[in-house]
């Protein structure tokens, strides 16, 4: 944690989620558990924000919404599923209407298990968030450095994310 | 006349953490008309029936919401019960008493802290949050679960308060009580926030009523509804009155809240001074339910009405929630016409909204 240069901006939307995950979620940020002391920062513009935190699993309807908001933000970006839910669809799973865990329409990095999740373990993820996040800013930057066209770069990212995902 | 045009609201909107979307038709900066769509959140949780037996579905009816996740189970049981027709120990009855209004408070003190929020005034949302952690760690110390505790079965409860427990919880409650003195005088005097309140977005009291608004929203504008006057659970052996105010704007829906706290440690109280010894939590149920119940609980939001029909098989052959802030939309509809943009996000958080709830 201690070389984290710069503050990444986090986008919180919420899937399908029974409200408990958004709540700790917020909770987390709240002076209690204070995770803007690593520097993050909740936003609700997703063309500022660098990690895409998403509660509950995918339905029909917000399948869409969702990869939206995805491709709206910037790279590189990093994806936090909370809940069991977003990882897997947890107890809704056999609803009609759900079609899975956030992975079903996104590439996800991080998965943070609990029924509600607690704030500790958000935060954890949001820890390891901004790490992953350093570490793909390098990378891209060294690209781009390098002459890379933005297009290469785009690929690195995407390659990464499949090695990280796996 | 002005420019007609339509902006849409949500559904990602930083006012509020869940999705919710309206089309607001405006003309210049006032609003004619506000067209809801829903679905974002919706799982089809009722549909569950088919796939788990009634013992599981109190751990999915629980999950309806996060916020009232007790409520929510505990009126799913109280139906249930109702249909067997056992009898739940006093002491189950207390305790269920007891989390129901733990529960209220931390879902009230979340809204007010989300209100303040909405107004701009974060500094005041973080307070609203620290005193509610209090209470969350209150639940926490007596089942395990900051949220989602599952201590619903059918016939009673699996966990106990222990005394010592009590006395704490009565002690933080006394702290409780303290501190929200503090946030009161900000929260219904100070100048800045009231003029953000103030005879913004007025329901009267026949629109509450044609409208079917629940809960505070509807108990703002004057229409005495309070379904723990029911007496379900052990509040038919305590005492209280609803709270109304008879204003029908942002403000009343503030005081109403507030209020409500301050009746919900009352209630602690009273339920711990009066609270049996008693060894047995659960009364035991034995085969299948047959017939059909309609059970209406108070929650922090209003009336939500469980209806449950059994057919002697372990699968319930229907169960239906109808929650209180779907009851409330129609009230919120009514509300947003002719309003300035710049209110919309505070009004759609007076009512209280949780989606997940809304469209289960």
């Amino acid at each position: 944690m201690a070389k984290v240069k710069r503050s990444p901006w986090l986008l919180h939307y919420d899937g399908s989620s029974c409200n408990g995950c958004d709540i700790e979620v917020l909770a987390a940020l709240t002076p209690v558990y204070d995770a803007e002391r690593f520097g993050v920062m909740n936003t609700g513009d997703p063309m500022q924000a660098d990690i895409f935190m998403i509660t509950g699993g995918i339905n029909t309807q917000n399948a869409e919404v969702v990869k939206q908001l995805y491709d709206q933000m910037p790279r590189p970006k990093v994806v936090v599923a909370v809940g069991v839910c977003a990882c897997t669809g947890g107890v809704f799973k056999d609803c009609y209407n759900i079609l899975g865990g956030a992975d079903s329409v996104i590439p996800v990095d991080i998965y943070v298990p609990g029924c509600a999740a607690r704030p500790q373990a958000i935060i954890d993820g949001v820890v390891k968030a901004v790490e992953l996040f350093q570490q793909r800013s390098d990378e891209h930057d060294k690209l781009v450095k390098q002459g890379g066209r933005p297009d290469a770069a785009k690929d690195a990212v995407k390659e990464d994310k499949e090695v990280s995902n796996g | 006349m002005g420019k007609r045009s339509i902006i849409p609201y949500g559904p990602q909107h930083p006012v509020l953490p869940e999705p919710i979307h309206i089309d607001l038709v405006i003309e210049d900066e006032r609003v004619i008309e506000a067209i809801p769509s829903v679905g974002f959140i919706h799982r089809g949780l009722e549909s569950l029936v088919d796939k788990r037996d009634f013992n599981q579905m109190a751990y999915v009816a629980e999950r309806t919401c996060g916020i009232c996740s007790f409520q929510h189970g505990m009126g799913y049981c109280e139906a249930v019960e109702h249909i067997f027709g056992v009898d739940v120990p006093d002491r189950a009855r207390y305790l269920r008493t007891i989390w129901a209004e733990l529960g209220r408070m931390h879902s009230h003190l979340l809204w007010l802290g989300l209100l303040a929020d909405g107004f701009g005034f974060e500094n005041l949302f973080y307070q609203a949050w620290r005193v509610r952690e209090k209470v969350l760690d209150m639940q926490e110390m007596t089942s395990g679960g900051r949220l989602i505790f599952s201590v619903n079965v059918i016939g009673g409860v699996i966990k106990d308060i222990t005394d010592e427990q009590m006395q704490i919880i009565l002690k933080t409650m006394d702290e409780v009580e303290e501190e929200l003195k503090v946030l009161q005088k900000t929260f219904l005097e100070d100048y800045s926030v009231q003029s953000r309140l103030h005879g913004i977005g007025i329901i009267t009291k026949e629109q509450a009523h044609d409208l079917g608004c629940a809960g505070p929203f509807a108990r703002a504008s004057g229409v005495k509804v309070d379904m723990r006057k029911r007496g379900y659970a052990a509040y038919g052996e305590l005492d209280f009155e609803p709270i109304v105010s008879n204003a029908g704007d942002s403000y009343a829906r503030c005081y109403c809240r507030m209020m409500e706290i301050y009746q919900s440690i009352d209630l602690i109280r009273q339920a711990i001074g009066k609270i049996p010894k008693d060894n047995t939590l659960a009364t035991p149920v034995k085969g299948n339910p047959d017939g059909e119940y309609f059970m209406r609980v108070e929650q922090p939001r209003g009336e939500a009405v469980y209806y449950v029909k059994a057919n002697g098989t372990p699968n319930l052959e229907r169960m239906r929630i109808r929650t209180p802030t779907f009851a409330n939309l129609p009230g919120l509809c009514e509300m947003l016409k002719n309003t300035e943009l710049s209110d919309i996000g505070l009004l759609v958080l007076t009512i209280d909204p949780c989606i997940s709830c809304t469209e289960r």
